[in-house]
């Protein structure tokens, strides 16, 4: 697509036109996006058609449209976090990452769908209603940014944005067969991402190759100084990894807790034969031994909530969003108490409760403190499998899309889900996953994680692409190619 | 087993001011019990002399210059306020008695 824009033979205003179309076709039966801005997204390709034509030199990824969770703030476009108490919300500002975007002249087509504030493996959660998976209609596309991986997969958009906390870009993109990465903590800002637990957030790239993740990640990612956990370094370069293609006398370190017991037989069969591909490439396998990794979610299940039971008090009814129950003489507290019953959805306060129940005092020890402990164990642990090895592997979550209400009403059999993506955020290290095919069982695609130390996210790029081209070469084209055609035409 | 009950839920709730439906406060209570037995099992591991981990950078102190920068106008502030009065925002009393 970008070469096309480059050589003329195609318009960004075209481009984005035949992408508008196309939601239209089939958004109704995959209820990606919350918000299509028809107007906004042509205006910006104008723009850059016009650039064009002046012949000033624009970025590779200028006038390729983008769809946007709807956690990241847009000025003047509607913005939910998939929760009805930012209803008709217009944020004031753009997140650092959208104006970056923005300079780059990328074409945001719409804001997507969202397990409320993120909180949620499956976007079932939307106060909105959820979204489907476009490999097959009844199964969830997986969460939380499980809109942004579904407008990706069903071609809506060449590229997305979504956030990753707990494994919600990598789980997503592994269900709907499509790349998707958590960068270093750091590396990408926060500025305007609504927080759900400020530690463990990052936002991060969704495209259907690696290479096209590899150009996303590198516009949005660097310093800022509106974010004070922002990294001020120098930043690996993340498209010339993608483009290396090489894992020669690289160490793999295979994750021996995660993997065998628990992992649908599909998935653990694609992450056997991508561990083989990789080696006669030329890559050494490793089997590394992380014993932490068994208390990683029960930890996360505590600081995330913890944190999240904090960020989410700024939702008071005064200053912005809904507000219930202002009738005469009703105090202040009796507003936010309605305004919160009302506008947050049955997981979010399910989280909220659990968060303050575990900083209460006479617990905050108990599990809040220990949780805090476990994360040392296990940024320990990696440490020493790093030492042994370049980039760390596991299968990217432990079964394919699951069936839309098949764990709904299950939150522990719901939390298992993210068994494996969860201990890179508490480490805060970067992961990356990738189509590694079809499930024998289910014809569901599996996703392949590698993850790399923090900063050295060229090494997830460059294992990635290697592993993809390989794959890609023998399936005879991209996975994404053999994805069941959709109502309208591609 | 853990478990909490249905007033211990109702006293969090009202902590986190949240004001929610019996059926929601009895739902959440069967509930917790399970919950708070997976996330127990950070107890089970030996944590004597473990330092906590609160974030995973290790930046501190980040400083700026004192400078002003362009910020909101009271109009762009205001623009999604619930309710404002004389370019402020407009609240519910805030103290206990009566008008």
């Amino acid at each position: 697509m970008s070469e096309a824009l480059a050589k003329g033979e195609v318009t960004s205003t075209q481009l984005t036109q035949a992408h508008l179309d196309r939601i239209k076709d089939v958004d109704p039966a995959v209820k990606a996006f919350l918000h299509v801005d028809t107007d906004g997204a042509l205006e910006q390709a104008a723009r850059v058609d016009a650039d064009r034509s002046a012949g000033k030199t624009l970025h590779p990824l200028a006038g390729i449209p983008l769809a946007l969770k709807d956690v990241l703030t847009q000025e003047g476009v509607p913005t939910t976090a998939g929760s009805k108490i930012l209803q008709g919300w217009k944020p004031q500002y753009d997140s650092t990452v959208v104006s970056k975007i923005k300079n780059a002249g990328i074409v945001i087509v719409g804001k997507t769908n969202m397990d409320e504030f993120a909180m949620g493996s499956s976007t079932e959660n939307s106060a909105y209603g959820p979204t489907f998976n476009p490999w097959d209609l009844t199964r969830t596309p997986g969460g939380s940014s499980g809109g942004s991986a579904a407008a990706v997969s069903a071609f809506e958009a060449p590229l997305a944005i979504g956030s990753d906390t707990g494994g919600s870009i990598r789980q997503p993109a592994a269900l709907t067969g499509i790349v998707g990465v958590r960068p270093t903590y750091g590396a990408v800002s926060r500025y305007g991402l609504i927080a759900y637990s400020s530690s463990l957030d990052q936002a991060g790239p969704f495209g259907r190759t690696v290479l096209d993740t590899a150009l996303l990640h590198d516009v949005m990612a660097g310093h800022d100084p509106k974010d004070a956990t922002s990294i001020n370094g120098a930043f690996p370069d993340v498209v010339a990894a993608a483009r290396k293609r090489d894992v020669k006398g690289m160490k793999i370190g295979v994750i021996k807790q995660l993997q065998g017991e628990g992992y649908q037989s599909g998935v653990q069969a694609r992450f056997d034969e991508s561990l083989q591909v990789l080696a006669s490439l030329g890559a050494q396998i490793v089997e590394v031994d992380c014993p932490s990794f068994e208390y990683a979610l029960a930890a996360y299940y505590l600081i995330a909530p913890s944190e999240c039971s904090s960020n989410l008090a700024r939702f008071d009814a005064m200053r912005y969003g809904l507000r219930v129950g202002d009738s005469d003489g009703a105090s202040a507290e009796s507003v936010m108490n309605a305004t919160r019953n009302a506008g947050f959805g049955h997981e979010v306060k399910r989280r909220i409760i659990l968060g303050t129940y575990a900083l209460s005092s006479g617990y905050y020890d108990a599990y809040y403190g220990s949780a805090q402990k476990i994360r040392t164990l296990i940024i320990q642990d990696y440490a020493k499998a790093f030492a042994q090895a370049d980039v760390l592997v596991s299968p990217t979550a432990p079964t394919t899309a699951f069936k839309i209400g098949e764990k709904s009403n299950d939150p522990i059999a719901m939390y298992l889900g993210d068994v494996a993506t969860i201990p890179v955020n508490l480490a805060g290290i970067c992961g990356m996953s990738l189509p590694a095919g079809l499930a024998d069982e289910d014809n569901l695609p599996v996703g392949f994680q590698i993850m790399a130390p923090a900063m050295q996210d060229a090494r997830l790029y460059q294992v990635g692409s290697a592993l993809e081209a390989a794959l890609v070469s023998q399936w005879g084209g991209h996975l994404i190619s053999k994805a069941p055609a959709l109502g309208g035409s591609k | 087993m853990s478990s909490l009950s249905r007033d211990d839920v109702a006293k969090l709730a009202g902590l986190a001011r949240i004001e929610m439906s019996e059926e929601e406060l009895v739902s959440l209570a069967s509930q917790f019990g399970m919950i708070l037995d997976a996330v127990a099992r950070v107890q089970d591991v030996d944590l004597e002399g473990v330092a906590p981990t609160s974030h995973p950078q290790p930046i501190r102190n980040v400083f700026r210059e004192d400078v002003v920068h362009p910020s909101l106008t009271p109009e762009q502030a205001l623009s999604g306020a619930p309710a404002q009065e004389e370019q402020r925002f407009r609240v519910p009393q805030i103290l206990g008695e009566a008008e």
